[in-house]
């Protein structure tokens, strides 16, 4: 989970020397006889984890039981350890299991990779939907859309070039020499120029062509399937653990470059292997399903002010990403049967709102 | 956290910074009023000279001075005089709201796109065509605006809640939530409704392309009133940059210019965005090119983003006019495509501005 690996007394660089009370406040010592091993757990964090991750297994159990084949959760989970009827199986591991894979992979996917952004240009606007990752990835696809009308892999393939390409762009205009407000400004301007090719790509549509590219702009799950869900998961599954490692570079990064150096930090690396990750998680998420609005931004925010971390907190973001993107897809599916809309506009509407009432309460009791 | 922090501690920590910020001396400055004057001139001229239908450059001169009823003379008052006064309008209006928002939230990223004006005023668009059939871009103007005033108020509101002022990370993120719902809102109509996005996607690229005298009339009041304000908060503006406290103290009365400017905003660019649609990227990168040049004194930076914004967008115009004949590229899609790669080089050779 959250917790952070401590370290043994002579390499510890802030604070204090551990003994038994100078644990701060708000932690928990886990330690093995002697230290070989110690853990310092964030309490509220392990906390806010916990349930988001019980919420996370109870709105999948929701994501697979609802439908227009109401199923038990008895009947789930007979398929699910291969008791079920071949009607069930259909319903649950071609239609259900995909689309709910696919939701939590991307949503953490989309998540962390805010989280890197956010913490790497200590801004909450650096995130890759600002940034012009997501932007150039929508251009990539809507090139394929609208001028050579290709196939939803090709799609896809456009969509991780283009976002890949933005990106690469990026780093090679901003990061020649040191970090900070020149990365977010440098996005800003290629996202300003792929939204408006974007735009002008939309008038150049046929309306239909311009649908579709306004449904993908939007990002959607109706299309999620076995690949995507395999894609992402992947994806995930190797960037993420990366990404955790690098936590304790990527806290001392965010306190600038020299800082970062003088605890030993090999700050030019670290920070190219995290905005690695953090490009390909939102360039492949992209690619699977659209750049689904507002997740890389909302989430990471949702929880830090959940968790109330001073760590990397992407652990944290990941479960929140991925709870968000269920919820909403849910929340599409249900509450609009008819109209298929892109879960992108719940995430949008959830986030954003959620968002401002966060920020109400958390104002009114004068914080922040 | 903190949207500032970061770029406001390195100013004061470094040397280098510091002797950037004095600016240029007051020669350069006004001489580079009166260069800025003269492209601005030109730039009306080319306006008005260059189009569709190819008109001599004496036949434009001639008809300019005695409108004869020709064709061309038609052509000229009718279309280009309205098209270019219209272009200077909003540019103005940009590149002012622009500055004062980010004076005012101390925050080099602000920009009407990401404070919500923008969406708001899509939002009153997307209102106006699928739930009240209104189709003409006069009848949208005051959806536009109504949207675009709604949804700063409502970021602005949100932001200074619990009694304290609005302070520059607040608006940020107030500011993206507004955002955020808006265009869900707006997509979820625009999915159901082919019409309306039929309608909104062309709006959406921003464009002085078809805009007459009856989107002029309406917008223009509001522009001017704006401006006048925005101008008449430089001063305070200067002692606000140096940060709440400091600014009380030289007594500068910190909410009344926050609540001024914050209604200036409001008037500028929901005049501009409800006139043109959305312009991205003048507001954001033409400040900071002002500030370059002139350094942090607001009451140039403003000086020269009223002069510089209409030069870029009038000059967008032209440039789409030329490139895209016998059609047009939209403006909003020039200015991003002009603007961005001066904004990216200018932000590569030195350090951002800090205000």
């Amino acid at each position: 989970m959250s917790a952070r690996p401590g370290h043994p007394p002579r390499t510890r660089s802030v604070g204090p020397a551990p003994t038994p009370a100078a644990t701060p406040a708000g932690y928990a010592p886990l330690r093995t006889r002697g230290e070989r091993l110690a853990l310092r757990i964030h309490l509220r964090t392990a906390a806010a984890c916990t349930a988001m991750a019980l919420g996370l297994a109870g709105m999948s159990v929701l994501a697979l039981t609802v439908g227009d084949f109401p199923l038990t959760p008895g009947e789930v989970a007979a398929t699910l350890i291969g008791r079920g009827s071949p009607g069930h199986d259909f319903i649950v591991y071609t239609l259900r299991m995909p689309r709910l894979l696919t939701a939590l992979f991307v949503g953490a996917a989309l998540a962390v990779s805010g989280a890197i952004l956010q913490r790497l240009s200590g801004n909450p606007l650096g995130s890759p939907d600002i940034i012009g990752f997501t932007n150039g990835a929508a251009t990539g696809a809507l090139v394929v859309i609208v001028l050579i009308g290709g196939s939803m892999l090709q799609v896809a393939a456009g969509a991780l070039v283009g976002g890949v390409a933005a990106a690469v762009l990026i780093y090679l205009l901003a990061f020649t020499r040191g970090a900070g407000g020149r990365f977010i400004l440098v996005g800003i301007g290629i996202a300003a120029m792929a939204l408006a090719a974007n735009s002008y790509l939309i008038t150049r549509a046929s309306l239909q062509d311009a649908m579709a590219a306004q449904a993908w702009l939007v990002g959607s799950l109706n299309a999620a399937g076995t690949e995507q869900a395999a894609a992402v998961g992947l994806a995930l599954a190797v960037l993420l653990p990366v990404a955790v490692s690098h936590g304790r570079a990527l806290s001392l990064l965010s306190m600038g470059d020299d800082a970062a150096k003088g605890l030993g930090v090999g700050a030019e690396r670290s920070r190219l292997v995290l905005i690695a990750v953090s490009v390909v998680l939102a360039a492949i998420a992209t690619a699977a399903t659209g750049p689904i609005l507002f997740v890389a931004l909302a989430a990471p925010q949702l929880a830090r002010r959940l968790t109330r971390s001073p760590g990397p907190g992407l652990v944290a973001a990941a479960l929140m990403g991925a709870l968000l993107l269920l919820v909403s897809d849910i929340a599409v599916q249900r509450l609009f049967t008819g109209a298929a809309l892109p879960v992108g506009t719940a995430t949008g509407l959830i986030g954003g709102l959620y968002l401002v009432g966060l920020l109400i309460t958390e104002w009114r009791r004068g914080r922040g | 956290m903190s949207v500032t922090a970061h770029s406001q501690e390195r100013s004061v920590a470094d040397p280098e910074e510091r002797t950037e910020r004095r600016g240029p001396r007051p020669v350069v400055r006004r001489l580079g009023i009166a260069v800025a004057l003269l492209a601005l001139a030109a730039v009306v001229l080319l306006s008005i000279a260059a189009g569709a239908q190819d008109i001599p450059l004496r036949t434009v001169w001639e008809v300019l001075r005695h409108p004869d009823g020709s064709r061309d003379a038609v052509i000229v008052h009718d279309y280009r005089i309205p098209r270019t006064v219209l272009g200077a309008l909003v540019g103005i209006a940009l590149g002012l709201s622009g500055a004062l928002m980010q004076a005012l939230t101390r925050n080099p990223l602000a920009d009407p796109g990401i404070l919500g004006v923008s969406l708001g005023a899509s939002t009153g668009v997307v209102v106006a065509i699928a739930f009240c059939g209104v189709s003409a871009v006069s009848g949208y103007v005051w959806f536009a605006f109504a949207g675009a005033v709604i949804a700063s108020a409502a970021v602005y509101a949100i932001g200074s809640t619990g009694g304290r002022a609005a302070t520059p990370d607040r608006l940020v993120l107030a500011g993206a939530a507004i955002t955020a719902v808006l265009f869900a809102f707006n997509t979820a109509v625009l999915m159901v409704d082919p019409r309306a996005f039929d309608e909104f996607r062309f709006w959406n690229v921003g464009s002085l392309a078809g805009r007459y005298l009856d989107v002029l009339l309406p917008v223009a009041p509001f522009i001017i009133a704006g401006g006048i304000i925005a101008l008449a908060l430089a001063r305070p503006l200067n002692a606000l940059a140096l940060g709440d406290q400091l600014g009380t103290a030289l007594g500068v009365r910190i909410r009344r210019t926050r609540v001024l400017g914050a209604i200036a905003i409001m008037l500028l660019c929901g005049a501009a965005t409800a006139a043109a649609g959305p312009i991205t990227f003048v507001g954001l990168a033409v400040p900071h090119i002002a500030r370059l040049i002139v350094g942090p004194d607001q009451r140039w930076v403003l000086a020269y983003s009223l002069l510089l914004a209409p030069i870029l967008l009038l000059g967008s115009d032209v440039l789409g006019r030329v490139l895209g004949a016998p059609g047009e590229l939209q403006v909003g899609i020039v200015t991003a495509f002009v603007g961005a790669p001066v904004f990216i080089a200018l932000c590569r050779r030195r350090r951002p501005a800090a205000l």
